[in-house]
């Protein structure tokens, strides 16, 4: 099991409590599909996505974005069981999704820069080494149900 | 990966002009970061007494890698060959694992995120992942 000192919590649960989900969620996807283009590929359905402009503008996109952040928030809310809470999504991703699970760790550097350039300074070495390991945890949680 | 285009230089060219200034900030906050959060990197520095994020002989190591990724910079049209030496360097004495180069990579864009905010948009960063990809694959040139 994950072990979690007292100022990883805090700091996790006091960045997600400034982030304005409607905010960070889209910018964090729309940076991924347009870092790693790639991505592109489980959104056929999502209409123009042509290029840079069209995915920054493009409504679904935004919607998914924040979809993605408030499933971020369950981890958050349930820091001590991310593997149990997750498996259902995990199970959706794999088998319905068909999403590759190297594809969580893109958007998850994506989400970091996002918050960095939100954060400014406050986001320290430290900070970005709790941030990065709750990631790291959600990823691993996410791809359990792959088989 | 694929090479970089001309809109992919000029790209990363203009935004570097704006990054010029402060390269020795960069390289010491991008090193002390790698250290901090993937621990494991440390293993390359255990001939330096402290090794700690905030330890003298990292900010002084983040300068000079920083320098290096500024003159690379310059040698954009053609990194094999512009960074030769510094492949050697790598592949037969420092011979520092290919992924570290990622993990060092993503520490730079976090950096470059927080001191820029505004100008290092999805469309820079997508440009100067592509030229840090190229430049670390200059740099494994010689691995073997």
């Amino acid at each position: 099991m994950v072990e979690w000192s007292e100022s990883e919590r805090s700091i996790i649960s006091g960045i997600f409590s400034t982030l304005d989900y409607n905010d960070v969620g889209p910018k964090a996807l729309c940076r991924c599909l347009i870092v790693y283009p790639w991505t592109l590929r489980y959104f056929g359905t999502f209409g123009n996505l042509y290029n840079a402009e069209a995915i920054k503008s493009n409504p679904n996109v935004a919607a998914h974005g924040v979809k993605v952040l408030h499933g971020l928030d369950r981890a958050v809310k349930n820091m001590d069981n991310i593997k149990a809470t997750y498996a259902e999504l995990s199970v959706l991703h794999s088998e319905k999704l068909h999403v590759d699970p190297d594809n969580f760790k893109l958007l998850a550097d994506c989400l970091t820069i996002t918050v960095a350039a939100k954060l400014g300074s406050a986001f320290t070495p430290q900070v970005q080494a709790t941030w990065t390991k709750f990631l790291a945890v959600v990823v691993s949680a996410l791809g359990r149900q792959y088989h | 990966m694929t090479s970089l285009s001309p809109k992919d230089k000029a790209t990363v060219k203009a935004f570097w002009n704006q990054v010029q200034g402060y390269t020795d900030d960069i390289g010491r906050d991008a090193l002390s970061r790698l250290i901090a959060v993937y621990p494991q990197t440390k293993t390359y520095f255990a001939h330096w007494k402290d090794v700690s994020p905030n330890s003298a002989n990292v900010a002084k190591h983040g300068v000079t890698i920083m320098a290096a990724v500024s003159d690379a910079v310059t040698k954009i049209d053609d990194l094999k060959a512009g960074l030769l030496q510094l492949s050697e360097l790598h592949a037969f004495t420092l011979r520092v694992d290919p992924a570290n180069f990622k993990l060092l990579a993503h520490c730079i864009n976090v950096v470059l995120a927080i001191k820029f905010p505004e100008n290092f948009t999805a469309e820079v960063h997508m440009a100067f992942d592509k030229f840090l990809a190229a430049l670390a694959l200059a740099l494994s040139e010689k691995y073997r």
